[in-house]
């Protein structure tokens, strides 16, 4: 079958590579019908996540049929349209029970390097390295979805695919950070980034009460569209001091909740841009986290920051004593989709949540590497890039 | 062509120097874990002590190591802990190399652990799509390989 592969930082093909396989009993194979980019493969391409090999089949949001079972999934028969969560969970250790799916114990068969990495072993996720399991993407003809009547959910009758494709990973994602980002009716909220994350995240704050949403990025393009599409406010951080700035709209108090939907390439200005540049080229530090230092500052005493975006490693100039002098709360994590996705499947169907006009281009897989050029470069006005291998 | 095998350098050295860094300093060499040879390996299994050793027999994968086992309770309605490690502290002989290799007995017993709590609690063990290969063989990809190649082995129990 056809798929995109990683080769090498920045480099990506389609390749023809063996189909997948039905290897365990709860597996489900699925006939991928929409595929899209997404943030965190940007780190990939960058080669900021470790233990990516050549050939490597790359993509984690999609939806898709079900085209054959194993033995013992119950829940699904093939025919079934699904959206499979980013996230492998095996639904049965304590962490998904407790709803902590992307901390599941169970799902990720190499779970030695992030172990070594942050003492403590994380979920398997589809397309994103040796690290998370060595899962295949979803940038391809058919994908092997383990533990299937967990991790892939029936789309309702009446929600496009389109709006479906995003309930993998942007929405609950974005969920996620409003709702363990604690955001309470009446609540002041700032949200870092406007990409697909950052839009679902500001989405979420509103649908769970907050009065005001303030999302804050660099793109004329995408901030228009977080207006137009989420109804929230907006802040250029090229054109605008971000702290000053949501001081003076919320009575010197600052955001109750600062969600970060950025991660470890956030771009920065002037003397902080040019100090993590350096550090990250000489690999003295990993990750640059220029959005989440100014959330921590903006964010109210006594108020909470959840970060989204994805981190790897190490930090540099971290401003623990803001966080620990201001009283605040500081969480973070892969998103726990499965404990969302019923739900962030009705509020489509109700149309309270409409994810769809993040799809700003639609592609065959064999577009692959040029889908992500626009992605990854902000060309066109691309926010998402759909892949469709089947039309 | 060199910047991937950089990155796959760091890659692979960044996954020790995430350790080392966190132990660095609070102690000497001499005072690093003298036990570790015989040290219990242990998981907590959701499910009661009673389905996970019924009529005290043991689970499958730990009756093919050579170990020591015991269980209780664990706190909180977290299920039961379950530790093992290898019979007479063979471990501690064992050089290096054979370390590296996952030929030692704790890596055996490690395995075992973590297969029997994945059997008890989904009734399977996940397999990684890493067994119909797609990728090609590289420099770096070798680099990596040396890094990741006891990773299944790995992990907190
Ligand atoms: N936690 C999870 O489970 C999860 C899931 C999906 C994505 N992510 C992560 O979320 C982050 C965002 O994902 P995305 O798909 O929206 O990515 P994206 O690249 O489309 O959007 C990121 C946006 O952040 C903006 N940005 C960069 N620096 C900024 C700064 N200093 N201040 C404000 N905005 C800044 C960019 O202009 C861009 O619009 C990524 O790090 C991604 O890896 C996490
Ligand atoms: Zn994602
Ligand atoms: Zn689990």
């Amino acid at each position: 079958m056809k798929a995109v592969c990683w080769q090498g930082v920045n480099e990506l093909s389609v390749e023809r590579v063996p189909d997948p396989a039905i290897l365990n009993a709860q597996d489900a194979i699925v006939k991928v019908t929409a595929s899209t980019t997404c943030g965190s493969d940007l780190h990939l391409l960058g080669g900021h996540i470790p233990a990516m090999r050549a050939g490597d089949v790359i993509g984690h949001e999609f939806l898709g049929e079900i085209v054959e079972t194993g033995p013992e999934v119950t829940r699904h028969r093939p025919g079934d349209r699904v959206v499979v969560c980013s996230i492998i969970g095996c639904g049965r250790c304590w962490s998904c029970r407790h709803g902590d799916w992307s901390l599941c114990e169970n799902s990720n068969p190499n779970p030695g390097i992030t172990d070594l990495m942050w003492g403590g072993s994380t979920a398997g996720i589809f397309g994103y390295s040796h690290a998370m399991g060595g899962f295949r993407g979803s940038h391809a003809e058919y994908v092997r979805v383990p533990f299937a009547d967990h991790n892939a959910f029936t789309v309702p009758e009446g929600v496009s695919d389109m709006d479906a494709v995003f309930a993998s990973d942007a929405v609950p994602t974005g969920w996620m950070g409003a709702d363990l980002g604690g955001v309470r009716p009446g609540d002041v909220v700032a949200v870092w980034g406007c990409g697909g994350v950052g839009q679902m995240a500001a989405r979420a704050a509103m649908l769970l009460g907050a009065e005001r949403v303030v999302a804050i990025d660099r793109y004329p393009e995408r901030l228009a569209m977080t207006t137009r599409h989420v109804g929230c406010e907006v802040v250029d951080y090229t054109t605008t001091d971000v702290v000053s700035e949501l001081r003076e709209r919320t009575g010197g108090r600052g955001p109750d909740v600062c969600i970060e939907a950025v991660g470890m390439e956030a771009d920065s200005t002037g003397l902080q841009r040019v100090y993590d540049g350096v550090k990250q080229r000489l690999r003295l530090e990993q990750d640059r986290p220029a959005a989440v230092r100014e959330a921590i500052h903006a964010c109210r005493k006594g108020g909470s920051v959840f970060v989204l975006g994805v981190f790897a490693g190490f930090v540099d100039k971290f401003p623990l004593g803001a966080l620990m002098n201001k009283g605040l709360t500081l969480r973070g994590a892969q998103q726990h989709g499965q404990r969302y996705i019923p739900k962030l499947l009705e509020l489509i169907g109700r149309g309270d949540l409409k994810p769809s006009h993040l799809a700003t281009h639609t592609m065959t897989l064999d577009e692959g590497p040029r889908g992500y050029d626009l992605f990854r470069n902000k060309k066109d006005g691309c926010v998402r890039a759909v892949f469709r291998p089947w039309i | 062509m060199r910047r991937l095998i950089a990155a796959a350098a760091v890659a692979a050295a960044g996954l020790g120097a995430a350790r080392w860094a966190a132990a660095r300093g609070r102690m000497p060499v001499s005072a690093r874990d003298p036990l570790a040879a015989g040290r219990w390996l242990g998981v907590t299994i959701n499910r009661p002590p009673e389905e996970v050793a019924p009529g005290e027999r043991l689970p499958e994968p730990l009756t093919r190591v050579d170990a020591e086992v015991r269980m209780n309770r664990a706190p909180g309605g977290r299920g039961t802990e379950l530790y093992a490690r290898p019979r007479g502290r063979t471990a501690r002989a064992e050089g290096a190399l054979t370390r590296l290799r996952g030929e030692d007995s704790r890596t055996a017993v490690r395995t075992a652990l973590r297969e029997a709590k994945s059997l008890l609690e989904t009734g399977d063990v996940l397999r990684s799509d890493e067994e119909i290969a797609t990728t090609r063989p590289t420099l770096p990809g070798k680099v990596l390989d040396l890094a990741l190649g006891r990773a299944s082995e790995g992990g907190r129990l």
